[in-house]
């Protein structure tokens, strides 16, 4: 049976462990600090001297780890962009917003082990040169907000933050930012803006790439709170043992959140890509299956946006036989490994890694007139694909499912959704458009029947015509 | 064009959306906090939001005369705060209820009853379930709003109570919830 493995979430909700320092201290905190403070220049073969912070990078690179916000890219390659040549000062913030419907790993995280997030922030900012740093809190989280501040006093008072840290000559400050209530705030150029007190209106990429113009128009670093925690671990086990948890090219562990019709909703850690969608919703110590009586019928695989899956697809995936060969075998949609590689092959993606089941007593199109009212409502408004069509998609699925459906409402959701993706400043044109897309193309039988039904009420009601929008 | 106050005159002058207070006084802690709060930055501008917390932590919501002193503590025009105020959901324009009841609607919360928990919650205080955004009751106690996820799918519904998460809320939590409230609300 697939198990869960317990890496950040190694002492959260064990009897006895608290969020305080003295807790953490007691069961090997900071020890990764230490060590990455204490590596000494070393010389490679080619005559060059790396740096304690040169080699750290390396390391982070080497692990293999990736982004655990939404976009799964590597983090060394992320900090390998970091302009250092510029003279000005580079920041980093950690990404707290977390917002994308379905997701809530953490605020596991903030509430009951703070200071593994700081340690592994201030190991980030020695490797990076950053002497100023912010973790960007979503306003929901006003309890989270007070449980990191006395963690950073509680590290700054014994020498883990602050001037000097631990007598090592560094010099690092980490505050919190609320944000206040917007989705946009977790995309990281909006981030940016809201931490410079503006609206978060995201920027314009190029030339805004955070690594050469973000925080102030300076070099910065954006990292999720699960991507900045895993730091530690690199550095603890080193990068070649973290390299061996997980699956190539989807290394170490991920947190999943677990929500909808599944008997045992909740937080599980995982290897990435050693636990199947199916087990994940399936087996007795995850999801523990669906409720009795109901079979599933559909899977949002990676958060609100991902695009979703209709139970029974197969999909073509490759797979390395035992004789090395690669092959194009078919897999059923609870055989996929929870990876980042192999839902993107499937067409969807992890995400955020959040998974939302759905049991055949869901009303699809009502489903996605929830997620659209949502998206409609965060649009941040700067790009009229965006603000105008994620109104008109919310606006007329309240309307097919207040009973005014029509035939070619399928058609109609699918046009306008497609007209978004990749007209926007920012990614939250795809976020808005893919689930109308992929709810659409998967269910069309039912938008279509809907839309049936409604115009045989209302003819036979008004003795013929479709009824006004 | 001759004057050009006979063009000015046709404008119509701004609705300013915030409500006014005018017993806002501005305490010396209050005051040492947005100090602090500055030095957290390399420029001031950036501690608008973090001011905007404190401010409506205190008094219940943001008013005009509370965006006139914060833009003039962070060298800022009113504007610069007052668009924050209009873009940001948590920054209340109005005073509200005593409790504020923030009930998620989003997806996996709608799943788990969410619609049905609003509306319950709604009946008991006597209001429109229906109505476009935040709903107060009649005696000030509870202020009642359909909000966005609030991270806490796994334990659908979730619900805040002021700054308090409660999770996997039934009907008879909520009606408990308002019962509690209401004793220790006068
Ligand atoms: C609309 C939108 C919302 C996002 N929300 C979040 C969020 O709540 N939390 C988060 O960590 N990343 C979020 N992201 C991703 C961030 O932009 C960014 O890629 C991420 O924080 C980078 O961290 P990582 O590389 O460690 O994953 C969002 C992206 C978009 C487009
Ligand atoms: S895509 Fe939408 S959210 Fe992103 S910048 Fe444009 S309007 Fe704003
Ligand atoms: S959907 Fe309600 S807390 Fe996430």
């Amino acid at each position: 049976m697939p198990q869960e493995f317990r890496l950040i979430l190694k002492n959260i909700d064990q009897s006895g462990f608290t969020n305080d320092l003295a807790c953490y201290l007691r069961h090997g905190g900071y020890v990764a600090l230490k060590q990455a403070l204490d590596l000494q220049p070393k010389s490679l073969p080619d005559g060059k001297v790396q740096t304690g912070p040169e080699q750290i990078r390396e390391e982070v690179k080497a692990s293999g780890l990736r982004g655990r916000g939404g976009a799964g890219f590597s983090a060394g390659l992320k900090w390998s962009f970091v302009d250092r040549r510029s003279g000005k000062p580079i920041y980093l913030i950690c990404n707290a917003d977390e917002s994308e419907p379905g997701t809530f790993k953490d605020r596991q995280i903030l509430h009951k082990d703070p200071h593994q997030l700081i340690e592994g922030m201030v190991i980030s900012c020695y490797a990076n040169d950053v002497k100023l740093a912010y973790i960007y809190v979503r306003g929901e989280f006003p309890e989270g907000a007070r449980i990191l501040k006395r963690a950073l006093e509680e590290a700054r008072a014994n020498g883990y933050l602050g001037k000097n840290i631990l007598g090592s000559g560094f010099d690092l400050d980490i505050f919190i930012h609320r944000g206040a209530g917007a989705y946009i705030c977790g995309e990281e150029t909006g981030l940016i803006e809201s931490l410079e007190g503006k609206r978060a209106y995201p920027r314009i990429k190029p030339p805004y790439f955070p690594a050469i113009l973000g925080l102030y128009m300076c070099p910065t670093i954006v990292n999720n709170v699960e991507t900045l925690c895993h730091v530690r671990h690199v550095i603890t086990m080193g990068a070649s043992a973290y390299a061996k948890l997980g699956t190539p090219n989807n290394t170490g562990t991920r947190i999943v959140s677990l929500s909808g019709h599944v008997k045992r909703p909740g937080y599980y850690e995982i290897e990435v890509g050693k636990v199947t969608l199916g087990e994940l919703i399936h087996a007795p110590n995850f999801g523990g299956g669906l409720r009795e009586g109901r079979s599933l019928k559909a899977i949002i695989p990676g958060g609100s946006s991902s695009k979703i899956f209709r139970a029974g697809e197969i999909f073509k995936l490759k797979r390395k036989g035992a004789d090395g060969l690669v092959t194009n075998v078919d897999v059923d949609l609870l055989d996929i490994p929870y990876d980042f590689d192999s839902l993107q092959a499937a067409g969807s993606m992890s995400g955020s890694s959040a998974i939302i089941v759905m049991d055949d007593s869901t009303d699809m199109v009502k489903a996605l007139a929830n997620l659209s009212e949502f998206y409609a409502h965060e649009s941040c408004g700067q790009c009229t694909p965006c603000r105008e069509g994620s109104l008109w998609m919310s606006k007329a699925l309240h309307r097919m499912t207040h009973g005014g459906a029509r035939k070619q409402d399928a058609d109609y959701l699918h046009k306008t959704a497609t007209n978004i993706q990749g007209r926007t400043i920012c990614a939250f044109g795809e976020a808005c458009a893919w689930p109308v897309i992929s709810f659409v193309n998967k269910f069309r039988d039912e938008f279509e029947a809907r839309g049936v039904e409604d115009e045989v009420r209302a003819a036979s009601q008004t003795g013929g015509g479709v009824p006004p929008i | 064009m001759s004057d050009p106050r006979e063009f000015s005159s046709a404008v119509q002058p701004m609705v300013n959306p915030l409500a006014s207070s005018p017993q806002f006084h501005v305490s010396a802690e209050l005051e040492a906090e947005v100090q602090e709060l500055i030095s957290h930055y390399p420029e001031k501008r950036s501690a608008v939001l973090m001011v905007l917390h404190e401010v409506q932590e205190r008094f219940g919501f943001i008013s005009q005369e509370s965006v006139m002193w914060i833009s003039g503590k962070l060298d800022l025009q009113p504007i610069n705060v007052l668009e924050l105020v209009t873009f940001y959901p948590m920054f209340r324009q109005q005073p509200v209820g005593k409790y504020q009841v923030k009930i998620c609607r989003t997806l996996s919360c709608a799943l788990g009853g969410a619609y049905e928990l609003h509306e319950h919650v709604c009946n008991r205080l006597g209001l429109d379930a229906h109505a476009h955004g935040i709903q107060t009751s009649k005696d000030k106690m509870f202020s009642v709003e359909f909000v966005e996820c609030l991270a806490s799918c796994g334990t659908a519904p979730a619900m805040m109570v002021n700054e308090d998460f409660q999770e996997g809320v039934t009907t008879q939590n909520a009606d408990l919830m308002i019962h509690e409230c209401r004793k220790k609300g006068n």
